[in-house]
């Protein structure tokens, strides 16, 4: 059954038709054990890709390997080709530090730094020199919290501690933190997951606005937020990429037998 | 994607210096944790190097004319009385017949410690037959013939002439080092060549003795009521607060402490076992209810459960299940305890047991002295023998100390469960 | 063997005590447990033996001091109490053969000293053991058919406990008060402010009354100042030590490195602070004063630097060890919110693993601070003892630990201001040890809350 399934290839359409960044054959091993099997998917610019599937199903863990933050957690190893623009980011060529500049990253929990609303969203640009004296910090802060639509909640606190937001606002405050670096691609990890309906509700719609301007790929459990927000979707299974394919398509008509079984609620 | 081309660019270009500070960052960390380790490194090898001669003695051999003569008189007096010094200058004279001028005898006599001739008494006295006869024995060199024989070098107290004397002794096979038993075996004395931590040792027992018979059961009982029965409340909150805060208090003020009233207020002796003791259960006392504390409140909840449903007092559950559980933990930490208290010297001094002793103290109400107390009144004398005796007493210090925490160590290891 | 007497008059009612108890129990039949009476009379008997204990040991010296004082021929008895307390010092002294009498009259009064304190001995073991037997002879008489042994042992030995959770604010509480009676007594003789803010420290009082500066001056502002010098050149050791071994043991060492690398650390902790003192005045000193005449300055052979450089390395696993918690307890949400944004490590540690760790890295900073101050033998041993008021690392500086050991050892008269100067100095220490342990300790505390 295993076996079967190792070598059963991934259904639907692996490629975009602009891909920004592109995973072929990528393997990843805790210790001794895989944790994902031979996945290849494209992601396309200005597009949202949705990674579901059941929890533990690995889909956090590539979408951590699409900006080398895998990296950071010891015995992890990973082998296959991610490309960003055609660079290999696993190869020398391309420094982490810069990777990261361009692929940004949100994650499940709000985690804004102890430091103030400014300070949080100015500290990207700061880090990588991107801002010269205040007036251009300013700039970039108030032009990242606009796109995010905190702007008019929090223009008068900019000094106030982050840590002192709602739930939602956090969240927000992290896009804004991300976007603020200008990145090309924007990874989420599951980022509503602990947060009320409004504000999930709101961060669907800050999604869909920056696809203009990003490739963004998100990790969620909700088969609805997928549905919702992506133009394409991928269904994870144990460790395997079970099918990829335009979202209406994967909801509509499932090509596998276990990405239906999902959608209808068999197992999840 | 303008945006997007600048960040690139700005990023790559500062990417050199970056990672240069990072690399700078990193190697300022391992850094750090070398120069400690260089330290230790070089703190335990001056220890040793000047710490392992002292566990070895040079000798001279000796054969002692013990005239007739100098026995006049009857039994046991004659025996003790006699001018032993006399005899083992007498025949140590003997071998130098080159020695001609006051100074040079002096000198000469010199080379033989201030304790051999006790040593000849102690063999006369145990076989009074030798009286009249001759004895040939293995007696102590002094400390700057010591010094000179086994570092080969130095010996500043030796004048050229002496030193001269001492080749010749070793050419003529009347030298030779030996493992220094008495190190070991001998109370302390004002000459480092017969100066041993006997008397330190026994001091030390007795005053752990007393650190432990009081600071255990009592840390254990206070553990036991704070963390099993004690309701929440200020009183309970300053004993807390206490206990946090006497664990990092200046070890001086435990000896003021100490001083004032154990001494000045109840009258104890000074110098004593007992009252040093006292003073240092006060100072582990902390760390034995830190520890017994921790260890109790890692007996998981459904095993205080468990019992309580069998109808199990508190008091019971206490005694049958939750101590014998964390009985790893608790002692544990009462030896890491009783280490401390073993290091420990400063509150000793004030209650006086730097005093410089002859005898072995044989209880806790004898005056007595202390292993790092030892190592401190060693340290502070002039001669120059007793550089090496300090570090071989802090080599003696330190290897209880290894022992002391390797058994926390195989304890914690082999009994300490994880829940 | 009064030692071994001692323990049988404890134990023997003791022992006595559980069988009697036990056997009570089998005999009387019924739904017991002969093991809670066991333990009721064998406590009933201790409890009573070692109070007695206790307080003989407590009183003893006082009350043969006072009968002996109170046989004295009259010419000696008549005196002021401050004479009579020497007299009878002396007394006691002859008696344990350190001093040889000079009169007659003190040699009887050693005498009968000696006789008094053989009778002590001999009387201890038995007083003991008569209260032990009448602690049995109690409880024996409360075994009846509804007595409940089990709760009453269990109210005892929960009497028990609580008094001994006590002992922790018992000795606090001794503490401040013993200082701090002296200390009055101290500012009686010394007015407060010449003591906090005099600039001349020589409390060697003369030999004669009536010789010159027979008061000794106590001004210890220059005893404050060596203090802080140590103090300070420690913290600069062991601050940048101790913090950066832990940002590398928490953030980059490989697991094997950090296995060996922190107990190694922790191991400066546990060596004694003599062995320090004697490696800081044998090895260290030399090397400093050596190297200041290479550099072509005068460095003193005790010099301020050599002992705050080995109470620095002393103190790094202070700084280290409860920074290395902090560290490892900022959340990992934060780092990866950092290196997502495309910082490095160093970058992530300094700027935001750091910021977040600030208040537990001060409080670990404050307890260490607190130990260089309160830090004794290293300072004894490699520090000097003349006051002087001077910036210079290289001159020798003495501190509130050094003057309160030295002040205190050897042969001290009661009374004199230069053995309540000690005290005086002592409270000092306490108090400022004191606040600054108790800030750490809220720092510290609020800052795991917050994480936790």
């Amino acid at each position: 059954m295993v076996k079967a399934e190792h070598n059963t290839p991934t259904a639907g359409d692996i490629t975009a038709a602009n891909p920004h960044m592109r995973a072929r054959g990528v393997n990843v091993y805790y210790g001794g054990k895989q944790a994902i099997f031979s996945v290849s998917v494209d992601i396309g610019r200005n597009e949202v890709l949705a990674m579901i599937g059941p929890s533990g199903c690995g889909k956090s863990t590539f979408l951590r390997c699409l900006n080398r933050m895998n990296d950071t957690i010891p015995n992890c190893r990973m082998d296959g080709e991610v490309t960003l623009d055609g660079d290999d980011i696993y190869g020398g060529k391309l420094d982490v530090v810069e990777l990261r500049a361009r692929v940004g990253m949100v994650f499940q929990k709000p985690n804004p730094f102890p430091k103030s609303i400014y300070d949080n969203v100015a500290y990207g640009p700061r880090l990588h020199g991107l801002v010269q004296g205040r007036a251009q910090t300013d700039e970039i802060v108030q032009k990242s919290l606009h796109r995010t639509g905190l702007w008019a909640e929090v223009k008068d606190d900019l000094g106030k501690a982050a840590t002192g937001l709602s739930g939602g606002q956090q969240q927000r405050l992290c896009i804004a933190r991300a976007i603020a670096v200008s990145p090309e691609v924007i990874l989420m990890d599951e980022p509503c997951s602990s947060l009320d309906p409004i504000a999930t509700a709101r961060i669907e719609e800050l999604i869909d606005e920056l696809r203009r301007h990003y490739a963004i790929v998100i990790v969620t459990h909700s088969m609805q937020q997928a549905a919702r927000v992506s133009q394409r979707t991928a269904y994870f299974h144990l460790g395997r990429l079970i099918e990829v394919g335009p979202t209406p398509e994967i909801f509509t008509r499932p090509q596998h037998e276990l990405t239906e079984n999902y959608l209808t609620g068999r197992f999840g | 994607m303008n945006d997007a081309s600048q960040t690139v660019s700005v990023v790559r270009a500062g990417l050199h210096k970056r990672r240069a500070a990072e690399r700078r960052f990193r190697l300022a960390g391992a850094a750090a944790v070398a120069v400690a380790a260089l330290f230790i490194a070089f703190l335990f090898t001056v220890i040793v190097k000047n710490g392992l001669p002292g566990l070895w003695q040079t000798r001279i051999l000796l054969t002692v004319e013990l005239p007739a003569a100098e026995f006049q008189g009857r039994g046991e007096a004659a025996l003790k009385g006699a001018n032993y010094r006399k005899m083992v200058r007498q025949s140590l004279l003997g071998l130098f017949p080159d020695a001609t001028t006051r100074g040079e005898r002096r000198a000469a006599a010199k080379l033989l410690s201030e304790g051999a001739p006790y040593q000849v008494r102690r063999a006369v006295l145990a076989d009074p037959d030798l009286a009249g006869g001759a004895l040939t024995l293995w007696l102590p060199a002094a400390s700057s013939v010591d010094i000179f024989h086994k570092s080969g070098a130095g010996g500043g107290k030796l004048s050229d002439w002496q030193k001269q004397k001492v080749a010749q002794l070793q050419a003529a096979g009347r030298l030779r080092t030996v493992f220094h038993r008495g190190f070991f075996l001998n109370n302390d004395s004002r000459s480092p060549e017969l100066a041993g931590i006997r008397g330190a040792l026994a001091g030390t027992f007795y005053t752990l003795l007393v650190t432990l018979m009081l600071s255990f059961p009592v840390g254990v009982a206070a553990a036991c009521y704070l963390e099993e029965f004690a309701p929440r409340n200020r009183w309970t909150d300053l004993a807390e607060i206490s206990i946090n805060n006497l664990a990092a208090v200046p070890s001086v003020v435990f000896g003021l402490l100490g001083l004032a009233v154990f001494i000045n207020f109840f009258g104890l002796p000074r110098s004593v076992p007992l009252v040093g003791g006292l003073v240092l259960s006060l100072m582990t006392l902390p760390t034995i209810i830190i520890a017994a504390r921790a260890a109790l409140r890692s007996v998981p909840l459904s095993i205080r459960q468990a019992a309580l449903g069998m109808g199990a007092s508190k008091m019971q559950t206490l005694f049958h299940h939750v101590l014998p559980l964390s009985l790893p933990g608790i002692l544990t930490g009462t030896i890491i305890g009783m280490a401390q208290a073993l290091g420990e010297s400063a509150p000793l001094l004030m209650t006086g047991m730097v005093a410089f002793l002859v005898n072995t103290p044989g209880g806790v109400l004898d005056p007595a002295t202390v292993l790092p107390v030892q190592v401190f009144l060693w340290a502070d004398s002039p001669e120059r023998g007793f550089v090496e005796k300090t570090s071989a007493a802090i080599l003696v210090l330190i290897g209880f100390l290894v022992a002391m925490n390797l058994l926390a160590v195989i304890i914690r290891a082999k009994f300490q469960k994880r829940w | 063997m009064p030692t071994v007497l001692l323990f049988a008059a404890v134990l023997a009612p003791v022992a006595l005590g559980y069988f009697f108890g036990r056997r009570w129990a089998l005999g009387a039949g019924g739904r017991r447990v002969p093991g809670h009476f066991g333990i009721f009379v064998g406590l009933c008997a201790l409890l009573p033996g070692l109070a007695v204990l206790a307080l003989w040991l407590a009183l003893e010296e006082r009350v043969v001091t006072a009968m002996a004082a109170a046989a004295l021929p009259a010419g000696l008895a008549g005196l002021p109490a401050e004479r009579l307390a020497l007299v009878m010092n002396q007394v006691a002294n002859i008696a344990a053969g350190t001093v040889a009498a000079q009169s007659e009259a003190m040699a009887a009064a050693a005498a009968h000293y000696r006789a008094l304190g053989g009778y002590a001995q001999l009387l201890m073991p038995l007083a003991v053991a008569a209260a032990a037997a009448a602690g049995f002879m109690a409880g024996r008489r409360m075994l009846r058919a509804d007595f409940a042994a089990r709760s009453a042992v269990e109210r005892i030995v929960l009497a028990l406990f609580m008094v001994c959770s006590c002992a922790a604010i018992l000795t606090t509480v001794g503490i401040v008060l013993s200082v701090l009676f002296e200390t009055l007594r101290f500012f009686e003789k010394v007015s407060p402010a010449e003591f906090l803010f005099g600039l001349e420290w020589s409390p060697q009082t003369a030999i004669r009354q009536d010789q010159v500066g027979a008061s000794g001056s106590f001004g210890a502002v220059p005893v404050f100042a060596g203090t802080l010098l140590i103090t300070v050149i420690a913290m600069a050791v062991a601050a940048p030590l101790g913090l950066l071994s832990a940002v590398y043991l928490a953030e980059y060492a490989p697991r094997r490195v950090r296995a060996v690398a922190k107990p190694l650390l922790e191991l400066l902790a546990g060596i004694p602070t003599v062995v320090y003192g004697f490696f800081a005045a044998l090895t260290v000193a030399p090397l400093v004063r050596d190297g200041g005449a290479w550099l072509g300055l005068t460095a003193a052979s005790e010099s301020a630097l050599a002992a705050g450089l080995v109470m620095g390395v002393m103190i790094i696993p202070f700084v280290s060890s409860l920074s290395d918690d902090v560290i490892s307890a900022v959340p990992a949400a934060l780092r990866d919110g950092s290196l997502g944004l495309g910082a490095t490590r160093s970058e992530t540690i300094r700027r935001v693993v750091l910021p977040a760790a600030l208040p537990g890295i001060a409080g670990s900073l404050l307890l260490a601070v607190s130990r260089a101050i309160g830090e004794t033998m290293i300072v004894v041993m490699a520090a000097g003892l003349a006051a002087r008021l001077t910036a210079n690392p290289l001159d020798a500086v003495t501190t509130v630990t050094v003057q309160i050991v030295t002040l205190l050892t050897g042969d001290q008269e009661f009374d004199s201001a230069k053995t309540l100067a000690a005290f005086a100095l002592g409270l000092l220490l306490f108090l400022v040890t004191l606040i600054m342990n108790l800030i750490a300790l809220f720092i510290v505390r609020r800052y795991r809350e917050n994480y936790e």
